[in-house]
């Protein structure tokens, strides 16, 4: 079975919700903390969601200097899958391995709902699974989702097809261009503002559209 | 509010007390009454140290010592229905109950309203922390949040400062707790403008051998506090926040307090909360307890260190030593009174075994949670144990504390304060809302304007503005929240046991009958619970009064508790636990009497849950219950006419009985697709709310019999809307007749109108703008 770490650090809440994620989509979610600089061997990593050392600076700014993250880091460079939701997508662009800023919801409220998304990319190790143009409805849940970068950024996203996917049906927190999540030019590492963990039963989240997020990744490992 | 500070050289020991017993001491200034001085000198047999007086202060407050609700809050044990599920009962930090296949449930409501007047965002924030560690340190991780509000006016100017900081509170800290918001109430009524009312209710599960108590037993183990530094926040909160009223005017003197009663002036008493550290520190306590390093265990909320160690001491072997200096402190100048009664977040106080302790302090530090010794349970004479046991605590070696702690924690004043029903009461219940005294709408035109103005109004609007703000989804277990009946969570993922929740509370019905009112509240939430399909268990209770000291609150008071009592017995759920708030009020006026009510429900599968809203086209549509001329209280006398008189609706708890278990055994049978109760706003208001949940129209026949004013707005109780699969109707109209309970058959779900047949008809999309405009308007 193909072994998927997700990080625990001080502050992550939806980290027992992507193990949950991993193992109803087939695959052994391994608990890695944050202390840790052995990632045991995992196949791809999750940074799940929630307010990593409360976030009282500027979120994920803390989290990026945690020991776990040098080898998170080190091996999204050798290629292996890593997904950032919401905290975790905040923590891979203050990481750099994801262009970008997220910043205050432009309403400065506090926004969840279900939210309608198109996967703009299949070119991912995490959306692999979904036909570009894929609608889904998944769960938004955050303060600071509004995602902003420079002109050329945006531009170099768009060009080279790096938007992983836009908000459908209303943007909640303003994003530039409707931007949901993002990824590098390799396609391992996926940043992500809205929470697929908690769209993978019916009876638990708005659909299970968000399961292909973690089906994707098992087709496609690369050892850590 | 300040005892003198002195420097360290001046610290009052229980030497210089002996020494000195004519000093003059502030015991006014901290709440105490000049009977309750002299019974601690009696005690003590010397005057109190000021440590001593600022810790029987405190404990003696209203808030802490129950004084005046004590003698009426007995009903809920003497009443108490025989039940199985009851393992931790009243008196502890919360109640358990056993939900079967070694789960067991811990719930427990408490109010933060005076600090969330005075500082919104922090008093807010901090309720939750508090009610979160009182189910914390039963053993049990923290599941989901519930919160009842209440406001001002929607359109009062300070309604703008005090709802939008109090939800944001809410959601800052429960947001990043990690803790689902799964439901609540907001309620406005002008008699809350200078008293909101923000409780919380909090729902924890553990396995039911897994249960801890707050005890410190075993003379030898360690005192532990862990988490947060304490600081100089929220000294005093419980005496001069919780247990006085504000003024109207905001300054002066107010009863209990010298230095000014505005809440400008109060505003140092509140707390500052910090989620992440409550995080951490819950985390961090789950761990502890996992590992079996705790013998006993007590949160840190209102009355700080002087509560914990008290009641630790007292419920345990009576005695105990704390060397009050080796707190952890954020500011070092601190004196010892106010290490004592510090109120600051986010700290525990655990009894450990000295073999544990190593063990105990790894997992704190691999938390990063500060912990350090600061005591040790302590043997007694049979004479000590017999006067109360004894707690001792040095400063820097110096003895400022030696009480019997059974005197200060469980031995405090009782009081039976006078009672009797307000001036005005008679003739607030003549005052019925006859059609001769209120104008009925008659004809569609008028129905459908009726409808529409009730369901825009300011209590029955959309209130997604609130609850958008709060994450339902984390921890990956909801499978109902707002604005569903009941929130419903799943407990094991792997057989589907979760359980259902609702609070409610109408303080319009308990003001015109509190003994009704009460047993309304309770009765609402039951019926809320077994819409889901949950069977009701337990009840929880949150009393929002105005000051015991007006003998009109404290009848409305103690009619209220008797109702609840007496509804608790007939419906067969026990009280678990709850909470007080009393002096809510703004002067002489007091707010309306609010009892809120909590019921929990177990339910077997949550996959057979009900939700509330409808969707599939076709199903039919039925009326539970039997519809009276009952307009007392109503949203539609207060939205339509701005009045308040008459009777509430009749409490028939036979019948609400009945209705769940109709419930419950049609969601257990497969057989209901929606299930919504009926209450303020009547059928329409369930109708309206129905359609725009599940986004589907329905065609409806008022019952010929009755008036159709009647039928679409009055508020009886013990009715249920639900829709049924056309297969599964027979069945269902079976299990209806074999009880006799009374059902109509409405008409079917279908299109994208709301059609009240051969009166008028409102496109869904005229129905949600008018429904969800309200509080965007506001607040945007």
């Amino acid at each position: 079975m193909i072994r998927i770490g997700v990080v625990t650090f001080p502050g992550s809440l939806d980290d027992r919700d992507a193990a949950r994620a991993v193992r109803l989509a087939g695959g052994e979610p391994v608990r890695l903390w944050h202390r840790d600089t052995d990632l045991a061997g995992v196949e791809a990593i999750i940074l799940p969601g929630g307010f990593s050392y409360g976030d009282y600076l500027r979120t994920g700014a803390i989290a990026r200097f945690s020991p776990v993250m040098d080898s998170v880091i080190s091996a999204a460079g050798r290629g292996v899958p890593v997904l950032g939701i919401c905290n975790g997508f905040q923590i891979l662009c203050e990481s750099q391995l994801l262009p970008g800023a997220l910043t205050r919801n432009n309403h400065l409220h506090f926004i969840c709902r279900d939210q309608r998304l198109r996967i703009e990319s299949d070119r991912t190790a995490w959306t692999a699974g979904y036909q570009p143009g894929a609608e889904i409805v998944i769960p938004v849940k955050n303060g600071e989702g509004r995602y902003v970068a420079d002109p050329d950024t945006l531009a170099r996203l768009d060009g080279d097809g790096l938007v992983v996917a836009r908000y459908l049906g209303g943007n909640p927190n303003g994003s530039v261009a409707d931007i949901a999540g993002i990824t590098n030019p390799a396609g391992n590492v996926v940043g992500l503002m809205p929470h697929p963990e908690h769209a993978v039963e019916a009876l638990t989240g708005p659909g299970t559209g968000g399961l292909g997020f973690f089906t994707s990744v098992l087709r496609r490992p690369v050892r850590a | 509010m300040t005892i003198r500070t002195r420097d360290a050289s001046e610290i009052d020991t229980v030497e210089q007390a002996a020494a000195t017993p004519e000093l003059p001491q502030p015991y006014t200034e901290l709440g105490l009454a000049p009977d309750e001085y002299q019974r601690i000198r009696t005690i003590l047999g010397r005057r109190p140290t000021g440590c001593e007086l600022a810790m029987y202060a405190v404990m003696w407050s209203e808030h802490c010592s129950y004084k005046s609700s004590k003698i009426h809050l007995r009903q809920f044990a003497d009443k108490a229905p025989p039940s199985d599920a009851l393992l931790v009962g009243m008196g502890e930090n919360a109640g358990v109950v056993d939900i079967g296949q070694g789960w067991a449930v811990t719930f427990k409501i408490e109010s933060h309203n005076h600090p969330s007047f005075v500082e919104p965002y922090q008093g807010a924030a901090t309720g939750v922390g508090g009610i979160v560690r009182d189910i914390l340190s039963m053993g049990a991780r923290p599941v989901a949040v519930l919160d009842p509000l209440r406001f001002g006016p929607l359109d009062a100017p300070d309604t703008g400062r005090v709802l939008p900081g109090v939800v944001a509170g809410i959601g800052g800290y429960g947001n990043c707790l990690g803790l689902p918001t799964i439901g609540g109430e907001v309620v406005f009524d002008p008699s809350y403008a200078g008293n909101p009312l923000v409780n919380a209710l909090c729902v924890g599960v553990l396995r039911r051998d897994a249960i801890k108590l707050a005890k410190a037993s075993g003379p030898g183990n360690q005192v532990i506090l862990y988490g947060a530094k304490t600081g100089r926040d929220g000294i005093g909160g419980v005496s001069v926040l919780a247990s006085a009223t504000f003024d109207s005017a905001g300054s002066g003197n107010g009863a209990g307090t010298g230095a000014g009663n505005s809440s400008a002036a109060k505003k140092p008493s509140v707390q500052v909360g910090d989620p992440f550290t409550e995080k951490t520190l819950v985390e961090c306590s789950l761990e502890l307890f996992e590992r079996n390093l705790v013998a006993g265990i007590q949160d840190l909320g209102g009355a700080g260190l002087a509560c914990a160690t008290s009641e630790l001491a007292s419920a345990g072997t009576g005695g105990m030593q704390v060397w009050l200096d080796r707190v952890h402190l954020r500011e070092p100048s601190m004196a010892p009174h106010e290490v004592l009664t510090s109120e600051s977040q986010e700290r525990m106080c655990a009894i450990v075994a000295p073999a544990d302790v190593p063990g105990f302090l790894a997992v704190c530090e691999k938390w990063d949670v500060h912990a350090t010794v600061i005591g040790e349970v302590t043997g007694v004479t049979p004479a000590e144990a017999e006067a109360g046991g004894r707690l001792v605590i040095s400063w820097h070696g110096e003895v400022v504390v030696d009480v019997p702690p059974r005197t200060v924690a469980h031995e405090g004043p009782v009081y039976a304060r006078p009672f009797g029903p307000p001036a005005d009461q008679d003739a607030l219940v003549a005052d019925t809302p006859s059609p001769g005294r209120l104008a009925r709408p008659a004809g569609g035109g008028e129905l459908r304007r009726t409808l529409l103005r009730l369901a825009g109004s300011a209590n029955l609007c959309a209130k997604t503005w609130v609850t958008a703000q709060y994450d339902r989804y984390v921890q990956g277990n909801t499978v109902l929240a707002q604005p569903a009946d009941a929130g419903v969570i799943r407990v094991d993922e792997s057989t589907g046991l979760g359980v259902a929740v609702s609070t409610d509370g109408s303080g319009r019905y308990t003001r015109l009958d509190p003994y009704a009112g009460a047993q309304l509240a309770l009765a609402e939430a039951y019926r809320n619970v077994a819409a889901t399909g949950a069977r009701p268990l337990a009840v929880t209770n949150c009393l929002n009064f105005g000051s015991p000291e007006d003998p009109a609150v404290m009848w409305q008071f103690a009619e209220a508790v008797r109702g609840l009592a007496d509804g608790c017995l007939a419906l067969g759920i026990p009280v678990t636990g709850g909470n007080v708030s009393f002096y809510n009020q703004t002067g002489e006026v007091a707010i309306l009497p609010t009892p809120i009510v909590g019921v929990l429900g177990v339910i077997d599968d949550v996959v057979r849950r009900t939700p509330t809203e409808i969707r599939g086209a076709g199903d039919v549509l039925l009326l539970l219950g039997t519809t009276r001329d009952e307009f007392g209280g109503s949203a539609w006398a207060d939205a339509v006419h701005g009045h308040l008189g008459g009777r509430p609706p009749a409490v028939d708890l036979a019948a609400e009985r009945m209705l769940a278990e109709l419930l419950v055994a049609g969601s257990g049978e497969g057989l209901l697709s929606a299930a919504h109760d009926l209450s303020e706003g009547g059928l329409a208001q369930a109708l309206v709310e129905s359609c725009l949940a599940g986004s589907v129209g329905a065609r409806v026949a008022l019952p010929g019999d009755l008036d159709p004013f009647v039928a679409l707005f009055a508020e009886s109780a013990a009715r249920a809307v639900v829709a049924v699969p056309p297969t599964a109707e027979p069945r269902f109209l079976e299990l209806c007749r074999a009880r006799g309970f009374p059902v109509t058959r409405l008409g079917v779900v279908d299109g994208d109108a709301l059609d009240v047949q051969g009166h008028f008809s409102i496109p869904l999309a005229e129905l949600r703008s008018v429904h969800e405009a309200p509080l965007p308007a506001r607040f945007d």
